[in-house]
């Protein structure tokens, strides 16, 4: 009879039910936002590290405002983020341990070429953004709460400008990483603030150019904190407590600082002057 | 053979669609014995009656009662009683199978079953055509192979509702010869028809159905040389259409 | 737009042919996951979707509309409805599932087994009219019907069976949310291929793409071959109307 292929496809289907859980090895779940994985920067330090310890890194990217939500839900053990404001909060709150500083680098200001809005000249990244503001010209924002997007609302503060009054206009919010942000940016031709980092690692570029770089308006630092055992028990607080420890360690910063594309260097120390 | 639930009685049955009534009070009683033929135009109700017989709807005036303790029709057909409808309903499996599927579902043990299903499909003439799939078989194999089925499962009545309608002549004159042994080894027989001349072969008493009536009930001989209703002589001249 | 095409396939070749060790990670993962929920759905939604055409209770018309609605769940909402069960400040947090392939599992059987259920009500009902006189006469308890009837559909089962393996294995939403496409661990062909488009690695996430389309085609094409093997000399047409 017919019944026996079916039954045997069956029966290998559900042999497929095998514990799909969490393994055995010495693990834990680190949460870290799109500039830090999408640069490549973890792919190059966390093999040193297991290697080292033999413990495995779990990531999960999401930008720093779901990072911190995750992590005040127990559902992370380590965060890398970098809104300090933001992190030092969390410490406070209780949810995490404690704040290091971990690594900085910088942000850029990207866009079309032919400039509209005269950004090149501007002088520092306020002035450029109150220049894109007169010149109400495209400008992509990751609108999703992430350590980028929250330093892009600061900077448009100080140069006096409200971007939301024209959202869909020529301010427009992806709610996205940065990645698929600067792909709408790329498409469009229009200016974007960045990370160095992710702009380096990025394929897609197009037309788009560095128009502003420099000044301290625009260092990036980065934190590390682990999620507080004391709130959730079942942290991997060990585990997480060792990543820690190794990324503030000499091997650590070195694996940091050592992260090149094309010759470049994306992340510095957390102490080097920038 | 044991008439544990004959004779039925048939209490002033009647069924309605939408408040149309199609079955009119119709009462009759079923005696184990005589081939009984419910014979009329199309459109009389032929097919409704032998399903409230069997149980497969429930009338809303009248009941029907068949011995052996009460048997509620609403719980479904006596399991006393098999039914063959006018197309075969086999499944997607070989033509021995079918049968053995029927004695499965009457809880017959399987020692017993595999001598019933061999024993049916050779009083039908059906043993080279056992391991066949039973959907590639003719018509008129599948309708003997209904008939298989149903003896297998030895009822004491077994419906049949126009069982040759779709067949052609031989295959109908197969169907009938098997209609014919089972009431020979002494199966109660109640079937449908409008075909005069098969009712005229095979019946021993005739119910004749008009419009939802019962107009005339008498053995078959009486019927056709004098029966008593305009409707039925209209019939058997070939004049009452429906 | 056509070179991205060409570079599109000229990337998953690259991939195949160097037998790269992490595409085979993902695509055996992607397979386990959606196969998986897909076999979960149907032992729950082909009986379900059965009993619902077969049998009378109140409330039947009410949970075939459910059922029908729930097809059309976003996959973004399961995702985020199953992670909020899942997290540990959730019902079922302690069971450490978050972030696990099981969690993937469990959020796409939530996605497939409407879609597996309402089509098999419609298949079972469809051809229920022609057996339903039949089998009741033959005394066919509707616990025994529904087994019989989902044996006689059962190649339409097959083909609902694809459909609901379709929809979970093309979805990205769910498994993203709860499965974290952490490398290694919960990273599958939809969600890698967002990764890569993020990346503004368009190419490389188009060739991808290529690859979960023949995946998907090695599959449904495996179903078709069995589904003929099982078959056997019998598809030649039936006598019945």
């Amino acid at each position: 009879m017919g019944r026996r292929p079916l039954l045997l496809g069956l029966g290998i289907f559900l042999a497929g039910l095998t514990p799909l859980g969490a393994a055995e090895e010495r693990f834990f779940l680190l949460g870290s936002t799109t500039t830090t994985d999408y640069s490549g920067l973890l792919r190059h330090i966390v093999p040193r590290f297991t290697a080292a310890t033999g413990i495995e890194v779990r990531t999960v990217v999401q930008g720093t405002g779901q990072v911190l939500k995750l992590g005040e839900r127990g559902d992370i053990d380590v965060l890398i983020v970098h809104h300090l404001e933001a992190e030092e909060r969390f410490v406070a709150d209780g949810h995490g341990v404690a704040r290091h500083a971990l690594m900085v680098n910088d942000f850029v200001l990207v866009g079309p070429p032919d400039d509209p809005a005269g950004v090149a000249g501007a002088g520092d990244v306020v002035a450029a953004l109150a220049r894109i503001g007169e010149a109400r010209s495209l400008f992509i924002s990751r609108g999703d709460d992430s350590g980028t997007h929250r330093r892009e609302t600061s900077l448009w503060q100080a140069a006096g400008i409200d971007p939301r009054a024209w959202s869909g206009r020529w301010y427009r919010e992806t709610g996205a990483g940065m990645g698929a942000t600067l792909n709408v940016a790329s498409a469009l031709d229009a200016y974007c603030l960045t990370d160095r980092a992710t702009w380096i690692a990025y394929a897609n570029k197009r037309d788009l150019k560095i128009l502003l770089q420099g000044g301290p308006a625009l260092i990036n630092p980065y934190g590390v904190i682990l999620v507080n055992p004391q709130r959730h028990p079942h942290v991997r607080a060990a585990e997480g407590q060792a990543f820690i420890d190794w990324l503030l360690s000499d091997q650590g910063q070195e694996a940091i600082a050592s992260f090149r594309i094309g010759g470049e260097q994306l992340f510095y120390r957390a102490n080097s002057p920038l | 053979m044991k008439s544990g639930i004959l004779p039925c009685h048939v209490e002033g049955v009647s069924f309605s669609v939408e408040k149309r009534r199609l079955i009119k009070n119709v009462s009759l009683s079923l005696d184990s014995g005589p081939l009984s033929v419910i014979l009329g135009p199309n459109g009389a109700g032929k097919s409704l009656l032998l399903r409230l017989l069997h149980g497969l709807i429930v009338p809303q005036e009248g009941r029907v009662v068949w011995q052996g303790g009460t048997y509620d029709s609403r719980t479904g057909p006596h399991t006393r009683q098999a039914m063959v409808f006018q197309r075969p309903v086999m499944l997607r499996t070989t033509a021995i199978a079918n049968v053995d599927y029927a004695l499965r579902l009457a809880a017959v043990p399987s020692r017993e079953r595999e001598e019933r299903c061999r024993t049916a499909l050779e009083r039908t003439g059906l043993s080279e055509l056992a391991k066949l799939q039973a959907r590639v078989l003719s018509i008129g194999q599948q309708q003997r192979l209904a008939l298989a089925r149903a003896w297998a499962l030895e009822p004491e009545v077994l419906f049949l509702d126009e069982p040759t309608a779709s067949l052609d002549p031989a295959a109908a004159r197969n169907v009938e010869a098997v209609i014919s042994a089972m009431h020979a080894a002494g199966t109660k027989i109640v079937m449908t028809t409008h075909d005069l001349n098969q009712a005229r072969r095979l019946a021993d008493e005739i119910l004749f159905l008009h419009r939802g009536r019962l107009v005339e009930c008498r053995p078959a001989k009486d019927f056709f040389e004098a029966p008593q209703s305009t409707e039925a002589k209209a019939f058997l001249s070939g004049d009452l259409v429906w | 737009m056509m070179s991205e095409f060409t570079q599109a396939f000229a990337a998953a070749g690259r991939l195949i042919a160097t037998a790269d060790a992490d595409l085979f990670e993902i695509v055996a993962l992607s397979l386990r996951v959606s196969l998986t929920a897909v076999a979960i759905a149907a032992v729950v939604g082909f009986p379900l979707g059965a009993a619902l055409a077969l049998l009378r209770f109140p409330g039947r018309r009410a949970l075939t509309i459910l059922l029908s609605a729930l097809m059309g769940l976003p996959p973004v909402v399961v995702g985020l409805v199953v992670y909020l069960m899942l997290s540990r400040g959730g019902p079922l947090g302690v069971l450490g599932l978050l972030y696990t392939p099981a969690a993937m599992i469990i959020a796409q059987v939530v996605l497939v087994t409407p879609i597996v259920a309402a089509l098999t009500r419609q298949v079972v009902e469809d051809l229920w009219y022609l057996y339903e006189a039949q089998l009741r006469s033959l005394g066919c308890s509707p616990r025994r019907a529904i087994a019989t009837m989902l044996w006689e559909t059962r190649y339409s089962l097959v083909t609902i069976f694809l459909a609901g393996f379709g929809r979970a294995g093309a979805e990205v939403g769910a498994v993203m949310i709860v499965g974290g496409n952490i490398d290694h661990v919960t990273r599958v062909m939809t969600t890698a291929i967002a990764l890569e488009t993020s990346r503004g690695e368009l190419a490389l996430a188009l060739g991808l793409g290529l690859i979960l389309l023949v995946l998907a085609l090695v599959v449904n094409g495996a179903a078709f071959v069995c589904r003929d093997l099982s078959a056997g000399p019998s598809r030649q047409g039936n006598a019945l109307p």
